[in-house]
């Protein structure tokens, strides 16, 4: 049984006069991965920015679990992880003391596993460096380690593999399979091929229009 | 509801620590402040007359100037930082109150900014020819006084955290905001010296406090969403 998680309707969005998209409509069902395509400057972190509450410069409706989101904001947040085009993880601090503070953020986020997820994405031995000593990939797995710390429902991934090794990426995968099994959702962008056996379906953002262009 | 205190509290605590702990390991944005404090009151004896009987007149109203201007100074770094590596977004898409997020920010900022600007105040204040009767009076206008201006100087730099030089800005937006505690600040160190009462002083500057304490954290909350959204 699958039932509406998040559904966008007429979403309009327009950024240094060109338009992004117009009436697009969007459904997301649990268990479902939905992979955002586009050409870069397209519009698809606009479109992640703007499903996930950070983003106002948009017109449109966007509705969770069937009610209107502007109502049920709180609950939306508290069933979302979302990890952007930046990572979010503090230069200064180590991974461990990174995912705490998300924890204290995000009270979906179990904070007894931080040593469990710091040994899935691959992270042993490098818990007492501050992440600036880390490389790029590894910056990303710590910001991905919350994955797989979390109970929320729906995940918003921008381009969460890159700089992500072939094994990692795979892991990744399995770990996503996991989550919608236990009814939860992903919204994705990524250039990189998924495997052939992800339930994914896509959704193609066109080239934006110029405002005047007609 | 007991829970959900816990947890404000936790979320208070943990932002608290992080940001005490992140300041600890920048080293620069700790010693700045004061070490711009210091340099501007030692600077006005050579600069204007080393004569003690002026200095004494000017001790009042230059510290507290010259601590305004150190805490405006550290603003703009209270979320740069943040914004740049995206724990900004990620803190705004918590479900918990942005409010409490921010006040635990501003207080380890006020923690390493204004309290020890305070606390350093007495030494430049004997350097100044300051009378001992103005010292009690110095001391604690600002430990009334500070917190509100790192509560009003968030809001600034929640708005313009977005914009890559910021820092002019953050100076037009809340200097004029800045005016009536640095009025009310220098008077109390001047009627503790001449021994006229202090407590309207420190009931008018304990009123901003509690006014910025209310509404600043609320405000900053926004301008973060309107910063991050654009």
């Amino acid at each position: 049984m699958s039932t509406e998680l998040l559904s966008a309707r007429s979403l309009f969005c327009e950024r240094d006069d060109r338009i992004l998209f117009e009436g697009l409509d969007l459904t997301l069902n649990t268990g479902e991965i939905l992979q955002i395509e586009g050409r870069n400057g397209s519009g698809k972190t606009t479109l992640l920015r703007i499903l996930s509450g950070l983003s106002s410069h948009f017109e449109g409706e966007l509705y969770w679990q069937g009610e209107v989101m502007g109502e049920v904001q709180e609950a939306y947040l508290a069933d979302l992880v979302y990890i952007g085009h930046l990572p979010g993880v503090s230069g200064q601090l180590t991974a461990e003391e990174n995912l705490r503070w998300h924890c204290a953020l995000h009270p979906s986020l179990d904070i007894e596993k931080i040593d469990y997820a710091i040994g899935q994405v691959g992270l042993r031995g490098f818990e007492d460096l501050p992440a600036y000593q880390l490389s790029a990939g590894q910056k990303r797995r710590i910001a991905l380690a919350r994955l797989y710390m979390s109970e929320a429902k729906l995940w918003i991934l921008d381009e969460p593999f890159t700089a992500i090794d072939k094994v990692g990426v795979a892991a990744k995968e399995a770990l996503m399979l996991k989550h919608l099994s236990c009814g939860g959702s992903v919204i994705l962008t990524t250039h990189q091929d998924m495997s052939d056996h992800m339930p994914v379906r896509t959704l193609s953002l066109g080239e934006p229009q110029e405002i005047g262009d007609e | 509801m007991s829970n959900q205190q816990t947890s404000f509290a936790k979320l208070f605590v943990h932002t608290f620590k992080r940001d005490l702990v992140l300041a600890f390991r920048r080293k620069s944005e700790l010693v700045n402040p004061l070490i711009f404090f210091l340099i501007v009151v030692t600077l006005f004896p050579i600069g204007v007359s080393p004569e003690p009987q002026f200095l004494a007149e000017l001790a009042p109203g230059l510290l507290w100037v010259a601590a305004l201007l150190s805490t405006l100074l550290s603003m703009e770094s209270l979320f740069k930082a943040d914004f740049d590596d995206g724990s900004l977004e990620q803190l705004l898409l918590s479900p918990q109150p942005l409010f409490m997020v921010v006040l635990a920010k501003v207080s380890a900022h006020w923690l390493m900014s204004g309290l020890a600007l305070t606390l350093v105040a007495p030494v430049l204040a004997v350097m100044l020819f300051l009378p001992a009767e103005g010292m009690p009076g110095l001391m604690l206008s600002l430990l009334l006084g500070t917190p509100t201006l790192s509560l009003i100087g968030a809001i600034g730099a929640a708005l313009t955290v977005g914009l890559r030089r910021g820092g002019v800005l953050i100076s037009l937006l809340v200097l004029p905001l800045y005016i009536p505690v640095l009025i009310f600040g220098s008077s109390a160190v001047q009627a503790a010296i001449t021994g006229l009462p202090l407590g309207g002083y420190f009931a008018l500057l304990g009123a901003l406090l509690a006014l910025a304490l209310a509404l600043a954290p609320l405000a900053t909350g926004a301008a973060l969403r309107i910063s991050v959204s654009g």
